[in-house]
Formats: C-alpha cells, structure tokens, sequence
C-alpha cells in the first residue's frame, strides 16, 4: 500500500476507452492510478520476487492455484467481483491445507467500463487481502473492446505453503468421517440471481463471499485429523460432496433436516423450482473431520465469525450405488447427483 | 416456510400412508393386481419422486404418469419451428428457461443460441414485452408454452402488446389444454385407469368442472389435487375412498387455492385472445382435436406463426419430424411402459445427453426417475 499523500490524477477520463490498452502513456497512467498505488509497493519489476519463511521448513510444499472470475453484476450485496477474486483463490489454497502469501490479478476491461467502478473493485480486493492476509504482488491488464468482454473478468493465481505434515486430500475421507460445514448454503446463488433484476424478487440477502483461510486454521488446529475439504462454489454442496465422495470412494449421506438455510433462500427455491443444495457459495467451507474430533472442530468454527453457524450435515458411510444420498426430512432417502448443465428454473 | 412445511409433516404423513393402506387392502388391491392412478401433472410425478410416495404408499397403488408436462408434450417438428424463429436475426426469442433445452430434429434453442441466435431467459411473459420496449429495432418473440396455468399470462401480455400498440412483440402460442388429451387416453383401449390426480394449478384457473366428463362419460374419479407430499397422499386416498364407495366424482383436495369454478379473470382473457385450434400435435400422442389454442384474428399482429409464416400457418404445410430412433417418451407418456423399462434410459438417454423430453425437462417422468434414484436405487436392489 502506498502510505504517501495522493499524487495529482493524470487520468483525466471517466471511463476506459481502447488507448488505456495501448501500450503508452494513457495505460501507464491507467495502471499507475488505479491499481499499482493499492496492490504494489513502488519500483517493482516486471516480476514479483518473493521470500517467505515458512518456505524454509523441511518438508513444507508450494500450493499454486489459479481462478478466472466472471459475475454479473459486477457489484452485488456482499460483495463484487473483487472481492470474489481474492476470496476464491485464497480459498483454493485454504482447502488443500496451504496457508495462502501471494496473488496475482489479471484484469480484461471493457472498453466503457467507468474507471471509478475499477477503483473500487480494486479498492475491494486490496480490502479483502488486507483481511485475508495476504498481498496481491503482480498483475496484468489488457483493454478490449465494447462487446469482448462482460465489463471487466477477473483472473487471480495464488501461491501458498502447506506445512509439513499436513494431508489434506479427499483420499484420506474414511467411513464413520462426518461432513460439517461452516454456515448457511445457497446466500451467494440467491443473491446474484436477485441482484440481477429478472425476477423481481426483493430479498434482504447478501452473498457470503468470504476468505476461509483462517477458519481453516482454526479447524486444523482443533481437528489434527481432518481429512479433507472444499469450498463449496459453483454446483453448490452438492457437487462439493460428489466430487469429494467420488475420489474418495465412500458414499456420503446427507441430512436434509440438519441442512442451514435461510428462509428466503428456501422460498426463493420454491418459487423458482432450484434447489438449494446447487446454489453457488462463495464462503462456504464443507470439512470432513474424524467422528472424535467433530465437536472440537465445530466449536472451533462457531469461535470465527465466519464459522458461526457451523453444523454437521453428513457422515461418511462405505460406498453405496452412488456417491451422495440424502436422508429426506419426509423420511424418504433420494440421490444428490452432480449437476447437468445450469439450474433451469420451471415453467409452473 | 408456512404454508409449506406443514404439507411436508413426516407424521400426518404416516398417518396417511396408513388410511391408504387400509382402503387398498379392502378393495383388494395388489402388487400383481394394482389400482392403476395417473397423476396427469408434471409437477405431481415430480413430487411423488422427489419424496418418494411412490415406494412409501401401499404395493398396490400404481402411479402412471400423465402427458402433463407442457415441454415434454411439444413435437420434435414444434422445437425445429422454434428453432427457424429463434435464428433469424431480427428476432430475440424469449423463453421460460426449461424449455432451453428440449432437443429437436435441429437441436436445442441452447445449441442455437451458441450458434449466434439472440435467446434470453426470462420468467415470464411481462419479462419479454418489456424487452420489446427496450428494444424496438428487434423483434421480440415469446415462446407461449404450457397449459391453462400459464395461458393466462401470456394472454395478458398480448392484451398489453395492442393496447400500447406494440408491433415488435409476438406470441410462438404452443398452449395446450388438459381436458382433451385425458379424454384421448380414456378413448385408448389400451389404457387402463382407474382414477386420476387433477392438476392443481390448472385448476386455479379453470376449476373444477371441466373434468366432469370424466366422472359422468367414463365413470371414473379425480381428485385436484396440491403440490406438497400430504396434499398427493390425500389426494391418493380420496380416489380410493371413492372406488371403495363405488363413487366417480370430481373432487377438490386442494380446496386452499383452487375455486370451484376457477379464476373468472384468466378464464375472460383467454377467452378474448385465444381459440381452440383444430388440431394439435402432441409428443407420443399424435394429433389430438381442439387440444392446443391459437390466436384468435383479432391479435393475429401479435401471432408469431402468422408474422412469420411458420408451423400451422407455414404456407406448404408444416414438415413432420420423426421421433429420434430408440426413443420410447411416447409410450412413457401414455403410461404404456415406465421409464426404466425404455431401453435407452440410462445408456442412451440421460439427462446429460437426452433422446427425449422426459429427460429433459425436470418434470419429465424419466427425468425424476433418474435424478431422484428410482432406477438406479432400483439397479442397486437387483
């Protein structure tokens, strides 16, 4: 962060047009205002060259990850793309058990997008960095033009250290295991759904985009033995949990009644015909934890504010037909299967 | 979620099941010898399977699965029309989003839209006319879909369309009716049913009495009936409680929402825009008289078959499409055969790569098989 009183602007547009993807000085100005005074510290080359301690350990690894984001809109309750971008990969390393230090940010901007929505998605990752603890040290933008691009798509890459000792890998899922997650489901999906304006639908929701890092910490911390978790994104805890049974070769049963969901996400699904365990999240943690250290790992979730409405949802059990079932309240049991395609609301 | 969870109640539930059972048993219904129910809605065969009614209720109560699924009813040759609409490049077609990916001999509106065709989203048909506000270079289309539930919207937005004297806005009008094609099934020698669960929705808009062929022509019973599991079990045993009585009657489970004599506004609008057609013609079912509404002369401006001379109102006539080969929705549809007694459920055919409409659509009955694991459970079993 740059810590010295603001320069004179130079940038005299309101919005980016084709030039500040030029080469010259208007994208030197473009990227000098809006994004290298927040991310990086003055002087840097073309490359971020970086050292960490924790790198020296014998027997730590490197985690690397990377995530292209794309939302519209591009601000929503909770949060904006940004914020997203951070969150999102911190979030990819988090699970894996690496402790996240370094982002990158690629921006594509289309040509028109106003410069002070840049600054404040810029504003908003610098934010959530600063939360998340980690420094955004290297970055790209390129300009196209009107129509290339959906306002602006983010991509962010992140480097991160596992700790020696650490095995965090859905192979490592055991029959008996339990299946917590770390609050409601569905907030994010809803909310962007409402947020862009077909449905005519006024909600009080607010995605749940989050950094998990140090709810993650927390959790290793109380449960030694966990084995494995993921950020419950795109295709919900649905397809979080396939995807985690798959590879492990358990099946996982859910229970509907335990499942945390709020009111106007589970009346948003009535009256669309979705259904909530297919929502996105954006903050959602599901941990899978030795039966023993269950209740540890939960009061140690519900200490974070992030963690606060912890719950277990399911148990591991040996493998069945299909990865995931789901014990329904009604007292049926029926299969969670992956998504096909997107949600399709229905007719009637 | 009031009014929502209380029809969900795990115990009222069991003490239905158990009433169902007891009036099977007395009427001597059997695995081997079943009451044979049809729930004729597509929502219906969604519920059933998405709480399982169908393994929780007595042996001898056999759900067959009706032809009311409005996109899994829509020909082959109806998705290519939509299709020719949907790609000229004029046109923004609007649609309700199931129906984006219904296959048809040229593929889905999904496909056509990678192909460059402008297809949007929306939920409802206000949705569109306001896009033919906003938009009024283009021409706006709006793909009319479902039965008497949603009939009554799109009427609307046709009323709104001429009375703003808004010319860039038209109707691809595929509403269907209930009445006739039940009646079609109960003509099919093939067919036997002993009773029927009512689409509920459907009559919040034309009532009750519509059915009363049913009842007085073909002596037999159905119950309208809700949506939750607790209003689909009542249902079930108000159909049972009438063979037992050796009653045929059109009854009202569903008495919180529908009207007797149903929504007398829905019914004038769609008397003022729409008449019957002739003739219409229905996956696995073929033509059927009168069963699908067109627009009538007076809002022809806002009939897309007639601004662009396709479908029913093609000047050659309009082209048949056979159905793709192997795939059996008809006989599905018509409760000849389950699902999972199709060759290609599962192998050729599944949600992911769909032969027919009933995978497609989440309330296609091949469809809820799948997603819900009737069959897969099923394959487990064996």
């Amino acid at each position: 962060m740059n810590a010295q009183s603001p320069k004179p602007s130079r940038l005299r547009d309101t919005r980016v047009t084709l030039a500040h993807g030029g080469g010259g000085r208007a994208m030197r100005d473009l990227i000098e205002e809006v994004f290298t005074d927040v991310f990086l510290p003055p002087g840097s080359e073309d490359q971020a060259r970086l050292m960490d301690e924790s790198l020296q350990e014998p027997g730590a690894r490197l985690a690397f990850t990377t995530d292209s984001f794309v939302v519209t809109p591009l601000e929503f309750p909770g949060g904006d793309i940004g914020k997203l971008a951070v969150c999102g990969t911190v979030n990819d390393l988090a699970v894996g058990g690496a402790r996240p230090l370094w982002l990158s940010a690629a921006f594509v901007i289309e040509e028109g997008t106003e410069i002070a929505l840049l600054k404040r998605l810029v504003a908003s990752m610098a934010r959530e960095a600063a939360s998340a603890g980690v420094r955004i040290v290297t970055g790209d933008t390129k300009v196209v033009g009107k129509g290339g691009c959906d306002g602006v798509f983010i991509t962010t890459s992140g480097v991160g250290v596992i700790p020696s000792g650490r095995e965090i890998a859905a192979p490592q899922i055991r029959e008996g295991d339990v299946a917590i997650v770390n609050g409601v489901l569905g907030d994010h999906g809803a909310t962007i759904l409402a947020a862009r304006g077909d449905l005519a639908l006024s909600t009080p929701l607010e995605s749940d985009c989050q950094s998990l890092n140090a709810l993650m910490e927390a959790v290793l911390a109380a449960a030694p033995n966990t084995r494995a978790a993921r950020d419950a994104t795109r295709g919900g805890l649905a397809s979080a949990l396939n995807e985690l049974a798959e590879e492990a070769g358990v099946t996982v049963v859910l229970e509907e009644s335990a499942l945390p969901l709020r009111t106007e996400v589970k009346g948003m699904c009535e009256i669309l015909g979705l259904d909530p365990l297919y929502l996105a999240n954006e903050g959602t943690l599901v941990v899978f934890v030795p039966e023993a250290e269950a209740e540890a790992a939960l009061a140690a979730m519900r200490a974070l504010p992030s963690g606060h409405d912890a719950v277990i949802v399911g148990k591991a059990v040996p493998r069945g037909t299909v990865p995931v079932v789901m014990r329904t309240a009604f007292g049926g049991q029926r299969i969670v299967d992956m998504l096909v395609g997107e949600q399709l609301p229905r007719i009637c | 979620m009031r009014y929502v969870e209380e029809f969900r109640d795990p115990k009222a539930a069991k003490a239905l099941i158990a009433a169902i059972a007891r009036v099977a048993d007395q009427i001597g219904a059997t695995a081997a010898n079943p009451v044979r129910i049809m729930e004729i809605c597509g929502g219906h065969t969604h519920a059933i399977f998405r709480y399982g009614l169908d393994k929780l209720v007595h042996e001898g109560i056999e759900f067959i699965h009706g032809p009311g699924c409005p996109v899994c009813v829509l020909p082959m040759a109806r998705v290519d029309e939509c299709i020719e609409i949907a790609e000229r490049p004029e046109v923004i077609f609007a649609t309700f989003g199931d129906a984006m990916r219904v296959p048809g001999a040229k593929g889905s509106l999904l496909q056509a839209k990678s192909r460059g065709a402008d297809v949007r989203t929306v939920y409802s048909p206000l949705d569109a006319l306001e896009l033919a506000r906003r938009n009024p270079d283009r021409e706006v289309v709006f793909f009319g879909l479902g039965f008497e539930t949603t009939t009554p919207s799109t009427a609307l937005s046709i009323q709104l369309a001429a009375r703003e004297g808004l010319t860039n806005f038209s109707v691809f009008c595929n509403h269907i009716t209930v009445p006739p094609p039940i009646k079609a099934l109960l003509d099919d020698p093939h067919m036997k049913l002993d009773g029927f669960v009512g689409p509920g929705h459907v009559s919040m808009v034309i009532g009750i009495h519509p059915y009363d062929f049913i009842a007085e022509d073909y002596g037999k019973p159905l119950v309208v009936a809700g949506f939750e599991p607790l209003d689909l079990l009542q249902s079930v045993l108000m159909v049972l409680q009438q063979i037992a009585e050796g009653r045929a009657e059109i009854e009202n489970q569903y008495a919180r929402v529908v009207p007797e004599h149903g929504n007398p506004v829905s019914i004038a609008a769609i008397a003022d825009v729409y008449e019957p057609r002739p003739s219409f013609e229905w996956r696995g079912l073929g033509e059927i008289d009168a069963s699908g509404l067109r627009i009538r002369d007076a809002y022809l401006d806002w009939d897309a078959e007639t601004k662009f001379g396709i479908g029913y109102a093609a000047a050659g006539g309009r082209a048949h499409v056979e159905e793709p080969e192997g795939c059996a929705c008809g006989s599905v549809m018509t409760g000849r055969m389950k699902p999972t007694q199709c060759p290609q459920f599962g192998r050729g055919c599944t949600p992911d790569t769909p032969l027919g409409a009933l995978m497609v659509s989440s309330e296609g009955a091949c469809a809820a098989y799948w997603t819900y694991g009737g069959a897969r459970l099923i394959e487990a079993a064996e």
